[in-house]
């Protein structure tokens, strides 16, 4: 039987033109399928990938996951001339389906060992991050250029340099876990499940945004992502608390609490600390240092800047929050320290925000341009992802490109859809402050003006 | 968003040729709010109100144009060259501050006496309280009275109540909390709050507000050399709208003093910080348009509030109403 499948194998990568032992016998069986389908006319529109291949673990499916269907379906057009077209357009089966990384060792304080050095990626995992972090940047970007726009008023803090964390993050939780954050907090909502036309809706303050308009950039929800959260380290209790639940109903599910660097020094979180610590509540602790806390560098807030050991009696890990792989290995392998009841553990993030602390600080007067420059350069999320799936051939160059182009149409069609909606009528203005049976009376902004509240 | 107005109307005994105040209806006074609500929705980024600065006073000596982020600087400048215990603290106040309040304190008198504070309320306003006791003249700032609630037990339980409990052994009357205060139109909750209520039941601090550069400095003053805890809001709304001459020398205005602003017999509205001036405009529009004389009292201190200034003047003018910035 083995030598049966060598054989086979064997033949099928002459006539793909793949090198052998490179895949296994399925993959080179779909590819010659495919093949197949190209070569004979009129050939049907190609299968798309993830519905014939099955990655070890599914990720859970996103919104976007039709894209690389469209992408493929869209690049190989009928063949006429059967055999000049295989030899020209690149299959699937071209692609390296999986591999190996070798990602930065964590440091570690009070565990005995960290997340694995070495991470597999699959082509199917590789293009969902890329897509993930992609769109978090374009809409973050879009932010900016509405707020200068004035079309979003307020506060807006923008996430972009973050992104590998809340994709990295996602990828290693379930959709069941839980997740809390201050307000940096586009990037989570996305990766919770948001659409990004209810995000940039929210923020333009419009009825079809995610809190319907009533919020704005710090108050964003979603199921399982309790927000969005403006008093600077107020949300860690909450996660603990959640994490309480989480135990309490034996769920197996697990919460992460996200703060950081300025809000390691509140006093609420040491609080949370030794809660989460003496009653061994599933929770994940992540600070994401971005170096600044506002305006204030680290070592200018901080008497220690080791974070991730900051809980002292919990353990940590410092991680380079700016490889979306050693994201994921290092969140993947909390998620499994606290769901095998050992209790919380810190996650220390180590990452860069582009921007400034918010809209209205340029960002520049604590830190130099050519600062902000080097980390673009030498260490985006995005980029290095980018650089590690082409030069391991698990994408192409155009392929990359046409996942652009269509993030950039969603950005704008939501963007369109933000600016464009109407916003919430008057009458909803105080809906929801209680929870109330029959409407609660509201005064407005005098006693002759009686608002309603409905929840 | 708007300043906000509340008005609570005590007796019908008065001359007013009005209808419907007070029961519900839409009084052409008070019409004024509904045409406020539509010009808002045109300019949503703009308070309504229109800063009515005092006539220049020399009162106090040689003035300088200030507005009110410059009169706070001058006054705490003031204290750092008198006062040589004299210390400013808070989170990012050694740049100048998110309101630039204290622009070139630090250059002029040493890091060791105007630093930063890590992002710890409960810590500053404790370390405040400490840091009094022991002598300093302690100067905390919170950088938005939004945050000022997890420095709420300190300030009730501990400052309020230091010198009562130690038998006046110990107290903290060296300390000033100062925080930026009141809606600004796009600040939501978490940068417009007015939390002065929380506060103003609360034996053993003074809770101050002031409505113009010229009463913050003097107030400010005044707050820093009295020897109780004291809560000094500044409209952050006025930091820079509000332009005045504005004494360059140290003066005091004396706290639980109200001020009549303007006389009037038929109505009294009480308020304080960036309201004054909104009732400023309705007093003349009450005169205006209605014939009705009303007299306009800021209260500048509102814990222990004037209430011998408030009640000799609604003897006179029956009617009171008080308005505050929700």
């Amino acid at each position: 039987m083995k030598t049966m499948l060598a054989i086979i194998s064997n033949a099928l990568c002459r006539i793909t033109g793949r090198s052998a032992g490179e895949q296994t016998v399925s993959e080179l069986l779909i590819g010659l399928s495919e093949y197949v389908n190209l070569t004979s006319p009129p050939a049907a529109v190609l299968v798309p990938p993830q519905a014939r291949r099955l990655p070890p673990k599914p990720p859970p499916v996103r919104p976007a996951a039709g894209g690389a269907a469209q992408l493929v379906s869209s690049r190989t057009d009928r063949p006429d001339r059967p055999g000049a077209r295989v030899v020209a357009s690149r299959s699937l089966s071209d692609f390296t389906p999986q591999a190996t990384f070798d990602i930065k060792k964590c440091d570690v304080h009070r565990l005995e060992a960290g997340p694995p050095v070495k991470a597999e990626l699959t082509r199917e995992q590789g293009l969902q991050y890329y897509r993930t972090m992609q769109m978090v940047r374009r809409m973050e970007l879009k932010a900016d250029q509405l707020y200068k726009q004035k079309i979003i008023r307020g506060f807006c803090h923008l996430y972009d340099g973050q992104e590998a964390c809340a994709a990295g993050i996602e990828a290693a939780i379930n959709p069941s876990d839980h997740l809390i954050t201050a307000y940096r907090a586009h990037g989570y909502t996305y990766t919770r499940g948001v659409s990004v036309r209810e995000i940039l809706a929210e923020l333009t303050g419009r009825i079809g945004g995610v809190a319907k308009g009533k919020g704005g950039s710090m108050h964003m929800y979603a199921p399982h992502f309790y927000g969005g959260n403006g008093i600077v380290g107020a949300q860690v209790p909450l996660g603990a608390g959640i994490a309480l639940a989480c135990q309490y109903q034996g769920n197996n599910q697990i919460c992460v609490a996200l703060y950081g660097d300025g809000a390691a020094n509140q006093g609420q979180l040491f609080e949370s600390f030794n809660m989460a610590a003496l009653w061994k509540l599933p929770c994940v602790f992540i600070c994401e240092n971005n170096k600044y806390g506002m305006g204030t560098s680290v070592e200018r807030a901080s008497a220690s800047t080791d974070y991730y050991k900051r809980g002292d009696f919990i353990p940590g890990l410092r991680v380079d929050g700016m490889d979306v792989l050693c994201v994921r290995e290092a969140a993947r392998f909390a998620a499994d320290h606290c769901r095998a009841g050992k209790g919380p553990i810190i996650m220390e993030l180590q990452t860069y925000r582009y921007h400034g602390h918010s809209m209205s600080d340029p960002g520049v007067s604590y830190r130099t341009r050519e600062e902000i420059q080097e980390v673009r350069s030498k260490s985006d999320p995005i980029s290095l992802l980018k650089e590690r799936l082409l030069s391991n051939n698990m994408a192409s160059v155009e392929e990359l490109k046409e996942i652009d182009i269509q993030i950039r149409k969603e950005v704008e069609e939501a963007a369109q859809f933000a600016t464009s909606d109407p916003e919430p009528p008057l009458e909803e203005l105080c809906n929801h402050i209680f929870s109330n049976n029959p409407p609660l009376e509201v005064r407005g902004t005098n006693p002759w003006s009686k608002l309603k509240s409905i929840s | 968003m708007a300043a906000a107005a509340r008005l609570f109307i005590r007796g019908a005994h008065s001359t007013l040729a009005i209808s419907g105040v007070g029961t519900g209806k839409q009084s052409s006074l008070f019409k004024l709010s509904a045409g406020c609500s539509s010009r808002l929705k045109a300019q949503r980024h703009v308070a309504h109100f229109t800063f009515q600065p005092d006539p220049p006073t020399t009162e106090y000596g040689a003035t300088q144009k200030m507005n009110l982020f410059q009169s706070i600087t001058s006054a705490l400048d003031n204290t750092l060259a008198s006062d040589p215990t004299a210390v400013i603290f808070g989170e990012d106040v050694a740049f100048g501050g998110v309101f630039r309040c204290t622009v070139g304190l630090r250059d002029k008198y040493g890091k060791d006496r105007v630093f930063n504070t890590p992002l710890c309320e409960q810590g500053i306003v404790g370390f405040g309280i400490g840091a009094a006791t022991a002598g300093a003249t302690a100067i905390a700032e919170i950088q938005f009275a939004d945050y000022i609630f997890p420095a709420f037990d300190q300030i009730v339980n501990e400052a309020a109540k230091y010198r009562y409990r130690s038998g006046n052994l110990f107290d903290c009357g060296n300390l000033t909390i100062r925080a930026p205060w009141g809606c600004v139109g796009h600040g939501s909750l978490y940068h417009s709050q007015s939390p002065e209520a929380y506060f103003v039941h609360c034996p053993g601090i003074k809770v101050v507000i002031p409505r113009s550069p010229l009463q913050a400095k003097g107030l400010l003053l005044s707050c820093i050399a009295d020897n109780n805890p004291c809560l000094f809001f500044e409209p952050k709304i006025l930091y820079r709208a509000a332009v005045e001459q504005v004494p360059v020398d140290s003066y005091t205005i004396p706290l639980s003093q109200a001020e009549v602003l303007q006389e009037g017999s038929d109505l009294t509205l009480v308020a304080w910080g960036t309201q004054i001036h909104v009732l400023k405009e309705v007093a003349n529009m009450a005169q205006e348009k209605l014939g009705v004389s009303c007299e306009v009292i800021d209260l500048r201190t509102i814990l222990p509030w004037d209430t011998e200034t408030v009640c000799k003047v609604t003897a006179a003018a029956p009617a009171v109403t008080s308005a505050t910035v929700v």
